[in-house]
C-alpha cells in the first residue's frame, strides 16, 4: 500500500514535469536562438545551449528597426482596451448580476451570438464602417473594435465575480444611505478586485495577439502594433532568426508579465464566465 | 422614533401573490416580532418596511409620511441583517460609521457616535480589527453597532441571531432587549424562533402563508392562541390537539376518538356534534392521578429543567411536561387527565372557541 | 443629536422611472459598442454574401443574388477547405480536451509548489497568438528547430525535412501548436469545474469502497459532464473561426493542404480583395456552425431528459 501510493505520487510529479517541459519549451527555444551569435547558429542547430551568447540581436531590434513604435503602440492599444473593457464590463456584469430587467434575456443572447460568428467575416464592414470617420489605419480605430470584441467574455466575466458577493452587502449599503451606485462603487467594486484584476489582464493579453484586425485596419508601421510589425519584420529579416526571435522574445515580455501577476484571479473567475461565455 | 403604519400590504412575485393584505399598526418605541415558518412572508414584510422590496399594493407610512416610493436610504431606517453584510474592506470603526460619512457628518460628531455606540456594546477594543478578524458574536455587535451609531426612526432585524451557537444566542438576545430597554427605539424583529419571540417582543405578530395570524402580547399569544396555527407554533414543547365531537349533553363536552368525554367549563355554544380539535399544552396534561385516563408511555425525555413524556392515548400522541421526577420510574403506562380550566377549543375551522 | 436624513421630496413618478431605467443604463455603452462594431457590420456582413464587393473597384456593389453561391458549388478550393476545418478543428479540440482534462486532474491534487506549477503549464495560452505561430513555424523549421532531428532520430520522419512544406503532414503543424496552446484553457476550465465538487461526495465513495477510476468514472465525470459539453462546444466553434495560427504558419499551403474555411475567407478577403465572395463563405461557415450548436444544444436537452 505504502509502495503503491510513493509510485503514485512519482508518477504525479514526473507527468506534471513532462508538461512543464512541453510548456516552457518553445519559449525556452525562442529565447536560445535569440542569444545564439549568427555564426553558431547553424553549426550548433540543435544545442540546448550555444558554446557563446549575444545580446546583440536584442539590441540591433530595439536601435535600428521601427520596433519601438510598434511596442509603444501595442502597449497603448492593448492598455486602453483593457481599461475601457474592464471598466464598462464592470457595469454591465453588473447588472446582469443584479438587476432583473426585461431586456436581459435579450442582452445575454446578444452576446453569446457574437462569441458564434467568424469574426473575418466583420472585417470588410467594419473597414467600410470606420473609413469615413477616420478610423482606419488609427489606435483609436482598433481600440474601439478590440473594445467591443472583448466586452461579452468580459461582461459574464465581470457577472460571475458580482454573483459571488452578497447581495446583503449593497442592501446593508442602501440602507446605510447609499444609492445603488454608490454601493456599487464604494462596496460592491473594492471586493472586486480579484476579478478587475482577472478581467484587465485576460483583455490585455487578448488585444495584445490580435492579428487579423490590425492587419487590416492599419497600413503602414505607425500604426502598426507588434503582431502586425513582426509579421512584416518576418519578411523583411527572413534570413536573420536571431534577430526575429529577440523581436519575439520582446513581444512576449509583457504578455508573460501580465498573466503571470493575474493567473491567479483568472483561475479563480474563469469557472463561471468561460462556461457561460 | 417613529410609529409605523402598514396598512392593506400586498406583494406580487410575477402572478404570485405572497402577502395577502397585511394591516398592522406600530406604536412609537415599540418591539414588534414578527414570526412564523419560513416562507410566511416575515422577512418580505420586513424588506419592504425598509425599502429593499417593492410595495404591490397598499401603504407603508413611517412617522406619519407615507413612504412606499422613497429609496432605502431616505427612509431613515437602520437593518440587521441575518448574515450581518459587514463590509469586508473596512474596520469596525469604518463599518459602523459608513452611514454617517455617507450623510457628510462632522468628523467629531462620527468619531463621538461611533465610540458612545462601541461603548454600548464592548467594541473599543475591536475597532481597528476587519470583519474577517472576529467571531461571529463580535461581528453581530458590530451589526448592532452600524445600526445604532445613526439614531434611526426604527430598527428592522432580519433572523440576526441564527447564525449563533445556542449560547450565544441566549447572551445576544438579553443584550437586544437591554438595548431597546435603553434606547426606546421602535423595532421589527423577523424570526422563526418562538423562543426569541416571546422573550423580547411587546407584541408578536404572527404570520403564516403570507397572512397574519395574531397580533398580540406573548401571553396574550400564549394563552389565547387565536387559532390552530398560532397554538400549534407559539409554546415548545407545542401544545397537543386532540380530535373528538363536541356533545352538550348531559354538560358541554368533547367526544374523543376513542369515546372518553372530555368535560369543557363552559358552554361555547357549539351545534352538537360539531367537529372540534381540543387543545393542551404538555405542562398542563397532569398525571399519575386516579382517574383520568390510561395512556401508554412511549419515550421520556429529560431536559434537566423537567422532563418530556410521550404518550400515547388511545392511539393518539400526546405530550406531558412535569418537573416531578418520579415519573422517570413509571411503567409502561400512566393515568392522565385534561384539567378542564386549561383547555383550548377549536371549531372545525381552526379558529378559537373562548372557554374563558 | 440628531443625524435627520436629507429631506427629499417623494417624487413616485421619477423615482419609478429611476428604478426602471438603472439596468439601462448600467448596460448601455456594451450594448451600444457590441450592437455597432459587431451586430450592424454581421448584418451588412450577410448582404455582403449577395453584393459584388471588390474593394479596388469602384463599379463593384451591385446585387448578384446568389451568384457566389453557384460559384461556391463548383469551388473545389472551398470543399477541400471545408474539409480540412472539420479535421483542423476536430484534431484540435480532442487532443486540447484530452491533456487539458488529464492536466487538471494532476492539478487537483494538492502538493507543494501546485501555485508555481499552474503558472508555468498555464504560460502557453498568454503567448499571443501569432507569436505561438511563429514559434512553433520555427520550431520545425530544420535550420533553426530541433523538432524535424528529433523526429528523425525517433524514426517518425524519414529524413529531418520541414513538416510544414509537406502537403501530407503539413496540418499537423498548426494543430500542435493550438493543442499546445489550448490546453491551459481546458485546464483551467475544468480545474475550477472539479474545485466545485464536494469533497464530501468523494470521501462517502471511498468509505463506500470505490477505488480511484471509479470514483473518476462515478463523481468527477458526471459533475463535469455539463461544464465539458459546454466547452467543447465553445471552443469547436471558436477554434473552427480561429485562423491566426494557420495564416502566421502555412498561410494556407503547401497546395492549400492546410486551408480551412477562415483561412480561406481571409485569403479571398485579402490577397484577392473578393469581399463578396468572402462573405458568403462566412455566411456558409456562420450557418453550419449554428447547426452545429443547435444539434449538440438538442442532443445535451435528450440527455438530460432521459437521465
Amino acid at each position: 500500500m505504502r509502495n503503491f501510493r510513493l509510485i503514485g505520487t512519482v508518477a504525479h510529479r514526473l507527468a506534471l514535469l513532462v508538461y512543464i517541459a512541453v510548456a516552457l519549451f518553445p519559449l525556452y527555444w525562442l529565447l536560445k536562438i535569440a542569444v545564439t551569435p549568427d555564426k553558431l547558429l547553424y553549426t550548433e542547430g540543435v544545442r540546448l545551449w550555444p558554446s557563446h551568447i549575444t545580446w546583440s540581436h536584442f539590441r540591433f531590434v530595439i536601435e535600428n528597426s521601427d520596433f519601438p513604435i510598434f511596442f509603444r503602440n501595442s502597449v497603448i492599444v492593448s492598455g486602453s482596451t483593457a481599461v475601457v473593457v474592464t471598466a464598462l464590463s464592470s457595469l454591465s456584469g453588473y447588472a446582469l448580476s443584479r438587476f432583473s430587467f426585461r431586456f436581459k434575456f435579450w442582452l445575454v443572447g446578444l452576446m453569446l451570438v457574437t462569441q458564434m460568428f467568424p469574426l473575418v467575416m466583420l472585417v470588410a464592414p467594419i473597414f467600410k464602417l470606420l473609413s469615413p470617420l477616420g478610423l482606419t489605419n488609427s489606435l483609436t480605430g482598433l481600440v474601439i473594435v478590440y473594445t467591443a470584441f472583448n466586452l461579452p467574455f468580459a461582461t459574464f466575466l465581470m457577472q460571475s465575480f458580482f454573483d459571488g458577493i452578497p447581495k446583503d452587502l449593497e442592501e446593508a449599503a442602501m440602507i446605510d444611505g447609499a444609492s445603488q451606485f454608490t454601493a456599487f462603487r464604494e462596496i460592491i467594486l473594492p471586493l472586486t478586485l480579484p476579478g478587475i484584476a482577472a478581467t484587465l489582464g485576460f483583455v490585455f493579453t487578448a488585444a495584445w495577439s490580435e492579428l487579423l484586425f490590425a492587419l487590416m485596419l492599419i497600413s503602414g508601421n505607425d500604426a502598426a502594433t507588434f503582431p502586425v510589425g513582426l509579421l512584416g519584420f518576418v519578411s523583411k529579416f527572413a534570413v536573420d532568426f536571431g534577430q526575429m526571435m529577440a523581436a519575439g522574445v520582446l513581444a512576449l515580455i509583457p504578455a508573460c508579465i501580465f498573466f503571470l501577476l493575474i493567473q491567479r484571479y483568472l483561475v479563480q473567475g474563469l469557472t463561471a464566465g468561460a462556461v457561460k461565455g | 422614533m417613529a410609529s409605523i403604519d402598514i396598512a392593506g400590504i400586498t406583494k406580487n412575485f410575477g402572478n404570485i401573490e405572497v402577502l395577502h393584505g397585511i394591516d398592522l399598526d406600530i406604536e412609537d418605541g415599540e418591539f414588534i416580532v414578527l414570526v412564523g415558518p419560513s416562507g410566511c412572508g416575515k422577512s418580505t414584510l420586513l424588506r419592504m418596511i425598509a425599502g429593499l422590496e417593492e410595495v404591490s399594493s397598499g401603504d407603508i407610512t413611517i412617522a406619519g409620511r407615507r413612504v412606499n416610493d422613497l429609496a432605502p436610504r431616505d427612509r431613515d431606517i437602520a437593518m440587521v441583517f441575518q448574515s450581518y453584510a459587514l463590509y469586508p474592506h473596512m474596520n469596525v470603526a469604518g463599518n459602523m460609521s459608513y452611514s454617517l460619512r455617507l450623510r457628510r457628518t462632522a468628523k467629531d460628531r462620527i468619531a463621538q457616535a461611533v465610540s458612545g455606540a462601541a461603548g454600548k456594546l464592548g467594541l473599543e477594543p475591536l475597532l481597528d480589527r476587519r470583519p474577517k478578524a472576529l467571531s461571529g458574536g463580535q461581528r453581530q455587535r458590530v451589526a448592532m453597532g452600524r445600526a445604532i451609531v445613526r439614531q434611526p426612526k426604527a430598527f428592522l432585524f432580519d433572523e440576526p441571531l441564527s447564525n449563533l451557537d445556542a449560547r450565544l444566542r441566549e447572551q445576544m438576545r438579553a443584550e437586544i432587549k437591554r438595548l431597546h430597554a435603553e434606547l426606546g427605539a421602535t423595532s421589527i424583529y423577523v424570526t422563526h424562533d418562538q423562543i426569541e419571540a416571546m422573550t423580547l417582543a411587546d407584541r408578536i405578530v404572527a404570520m403564516q402563508g403570507g397572512v397574519v395570524q395574531q397580533v398580540g402580547t406573548p401571553l396574550d399569544l400564549y394563552d389565547r392562541p387565536a387559532n390552530l396555527f398560532v397554538a400549534g407554533f407559539i409554546g415548545s414543547p407545542g401544545m397537543n390537539f386532540l380530535p373528538g365531537r363536541y356533545d352538550a349533553a348531559p354538560g358541554p363536552a368533547v367526544i374523543l376518538a376513542d369515546g372518553a368525554r372530555i368535560a369543557l367549563p363552559l358552554d361555547p355554544g357549539l351545534a352538537p356534534g360539531a367537529e372540534v380539535t381540543l387543545g393542551i399544552r404538555p405542562e398542563h396534561v397532569a398525571l399519575g392521578e386516579s382517574g383520568g385516563m390510561e395512556a401508554g408511555v412511549d419515550l421520556i425525555e429529560p431536559t434537566g429543567l423537567g422532563i418530556i413524556l410521550h404518550l400515547s392515548l388511545q392511539g393518539v400522541g400526546l405530550k406531558a411536561f412535569t418537573a416531578d421526577r418520579g415519573v422517570l420510574n413509571s411503567g409502561p403506562s400512566i393515568r392522565v387527565s385534561l384539567p378542564s380550566a386549561h383547555l383550548h377549543l377549536f371549531d372545525s375551522a381552526g379558529n378559537r372557541v373562548a372557554l374563558r | 443629536m440628531t443625524l435627520a436624513a436629507r429631506p427629499i421630496e417623494a417624487r413616485p413618478l421619477m423615482r419609478r422611472l429611476a428604478i426602471a431605467w438603472e439596468p439601462y443604463l448600467y448596460s448601455a455603452p456594451t450594448v451600444i459598442l457590441i450592437v455597432t462594431v459587431m451586430l450592424v457590420p454581421l448584418v451588412v456582413g450577410i448582404s455582403y454574401a449577395f453584393r459584388d464587393i471588390q474593394l479596388l473597384n469602384p463599379f463593384s456593389g451591385g446585387y448578384v443574388g446568389l451568384a457566389h453561391f453557384r460559384e461556391l458549388w463548383q469551388d473545389q478550393a472551398f470543399f477541400e477547405a471545408l474539409r480540412n476545418t472539420v479535421w483542423w478543428t476536430g484534431a484540435s479540440v480532442a487532443l486540447q480536451f484530452f491533456f487539458g482534462l488529464i492536466l487538471a486532474l494532476l492539478l487537483n491534487v494538492p502538493f507543494a509548489g501546485r501555485g508555481l506549477v499552474q503558472a508555468l503549464v498555464f504560460l502557453p495560452w498568454a503567448v499571443p497568438s501569432f507569436l505561438a505561430g511563429l514559434n512553433w513555424a520555427w520550431l520545425f523549421n530544420p535550420v533553426v528547430g530541433p523538432l524535424p532531428h528529433w523526429l528523425f532520430a525517433l524514426g517518425i520522419l524519414s529524413s529531418p525535412e520541414n513538416i510544414l512544406s509537406d502537403p501530407n503532414l503539413a496540418m499537423w503543424g498548426p494543430i500542435a501548436a493550438n493543442v499546445w496552446w489550448g490546453i491551459p484553457f481546458f485546464a483551467i476550465t475544468m480545474l475550477a469545474a472539479m474545485q466545485a465538487i464536494p469533497a464530501d461526495l468523494y470521501e462517502a465513495a471511498a468509505i463506500d469502497g470505490a477505488g480511484p477510476l471509479q470514483r473518476f468514472g462515478s463523481i468527477t465525470l458526471p459533475f463535469l459532464a455539463p461544464t465539458i459539453a459546454i466547452t467543447v462546444l465553445l471552443r469547436t466553434v471558436w477554434i473552427a473561426n480561429f485562423a491566426d495560427l494557420i495564416v502566421v504558419m502555412t498561410g494556407g499551403g503547401p497546395a492549400d493542404r492546410t486551408q480551412i474555411l477562415a483561412s480561406y475567407i481571409f485569403t479571398q478577403a485579402f490577397k484577392r480583395l473578393d469581399f463578396g465572395y468572402a462573405s458568403a463563405v462566412s455566411l456558409v461557415l456562420l450557418v453550419l456552425l449554428l447547426i452545429y450548436s443547435l444539434l449538440i444544444v438538442a442532443l445535451r436537452q435528450t440527455v438530460l431528459n432521459r437521465s
